[in-house]
């Protein structure tokens, strides 16, 4: 019952952070919740789609089929999470306002929206295949008993109680750092991801190594433990990755970060003329 | 004459079975390696493989339960369903050992073992 409890921890786990990051960042948006709730329910159509297309076809199913799939899924992600990002660094000066006028913002535009649905969907699809699969094996198998399925219930508890927290604890910070903080933690989310799927790519054959293990801090700080789990799973911590897992890294970052920056200075620019007759004093002449 | 283009469509369904075929056989001269998860363990625990070639290893699970084989030295993750089979390619590698576990029940472990064909290290 331990082991199960475990596994689907772990696979809830990783859903329920983005889901509680999902819902930090939309904080204030009218309906929200519906949205976040569409995005579960088609999460868990599609881990359901997933997990019976990948027991059905048991002796066709191949490792790079799967990985590329892995890739494409978390590449997606990635892309949302860009334009979330994006979208808001173009809007900074509402959210500074209060939240009804971030509310009004978006719904107006409702872009951001369609962006965090998709990441919801694709986190829950990707983390809840794995544990349909688990838990229908335990349902209809030789190994079916109570105690292995409550201890998934407990694990898929477990997970979602770790999310509640992590909402509970971002909901704490100021308001005006609100904005900020989530934008950064969904920039080393979205770097974390881009790496994973870079690893999935290579796996399947598309991508070079660039050498095996770069560094190794497994010793320093395991993956596999709770911490280096969620370190993981929020920043994309790995023991031993890749050379093209840092680059891709490194590039998701860079690249968003360019973005986001980019977007501040358009905008700085266009409210720069109405600041000036402001201060006529400065400037006498 | 109106069976003409018939008979070519049917010579080149042939062409491509024959072709189909062979690269299957090519495939197979390269020795797929083959890993039993059976009764919560692998079989082998010691898993041969070549150095330096890119290896296709077919992992057949004979459990009721999923499985997921991972190993972060050689950056493998691939989930094999309950009484499932999945290929997947490893390396070229460094001759050396690398660790490998059900992500599913981290007390499943595994090493694969990389020797290099000249018989040396």
């Amino acid at each position: 019952m331990g082991a199960c409890a475990v596994i689907i921890f772990r696979e809830v786990l990783e859903a329920a952070l983005i889901v509680a990051l999902v819902l930090g960042a939309s904080r204030g948006i009218p309906q929200r919740g519906r949205w976040v709730l569409a995005g579960i329910g088609l999460g868990l159509t599609g881990a359901s789609g997933v997990a019976l297309i990948a027991s059905s076809a048991t002796r066709v199913l191949s490792g790079d089929a799967q990985a590329l799939l892995n890739a494409a899924i978390l590449l997606t992600a990635v892309l949302m999470l860009t334009w979330h990002n994006v979208w808001m660094a173009a809007h900074a000066r509402d959210m500074k306002a209060e939240f009804t006028a971030v509310g009004q913002a978006v719904s107006s535009g409702a872009r951001p929206l369609t962006a965090l649905l998709m990441v919801t969907a694709l986190a829950v699809m990707r983390e809840g295949s794995e544990a349909v699969l688990f838990l229908w094996a335990l349902a209809t198998g030789e190994n079916s008993g109570g105690a292995l399925v409550l201890g998934g219930v407990l694990g898929a508890g477990a997970g979602v109680v770790a999310g509640t927290l992590l909402y509970r604890g971002l909901v704490r910070i100021p308001l005006r750092h609100f904005f900020s903080v989530t934008s950064l933690l969904i920039l080393f989310l979205a770097a974390g991801l881009s790496a994973q799927a870079a690893g999935f790519l290579n796996q399947a054959g598309w991508l070079p190594a660039l050498g095996n293990n770069l560094w190794n801090t497994s010793g320093w700080l395991d993956q596999h433990s709770l911490l280096g789990q969620l370190l993981h799973i929020l920043v994309g911590y790995t023991a031993r990755p890749t050379g093209i897992q840092v680059v891709f890294y490194t590039l998701t970052l860079g690249l968003i970060s360019a973005l986001m920056l980019y977007q501040r200075l358009r905008q700085h620019r266009r409210t720069a003329p109405t600041a000036v007759p402001r201060r006529p004093s400065v400037h006498p002449a | 004459m109106a069976s003409m283009p018939g008979k070519e469509h049917a010579l080149r369904g042939w062409l491509c079975v024959v072709m189909a075929v062979a690269a299957t056989w090519a495939g197979a001269a390269q020795a797929d390696v083959l890993l039993t998860l059976h009764a919560g363990q692998f079989e082998p625990s010691l898993l041969e493989i070549p150095a330096g070639t890119k290896t296709r290893v077919v992992l057949r699970n004979q459990d009721g339960l999923p499985a997921e084989f991972e190993s972060e030295s050689l950056s493998r993750e691939v989930l094999v369903p309950a009484h499932g089979e999945v290929a997947f390619f490893v390396g070229p590698l460094d001759p050396g050992q690398y660790d490998f576990f059900n992500d599913f029940n981290h007390a499943v472990k595994g090493q694969v073992v990389a020797k290099s064909l000249a018989g040396g290290h």
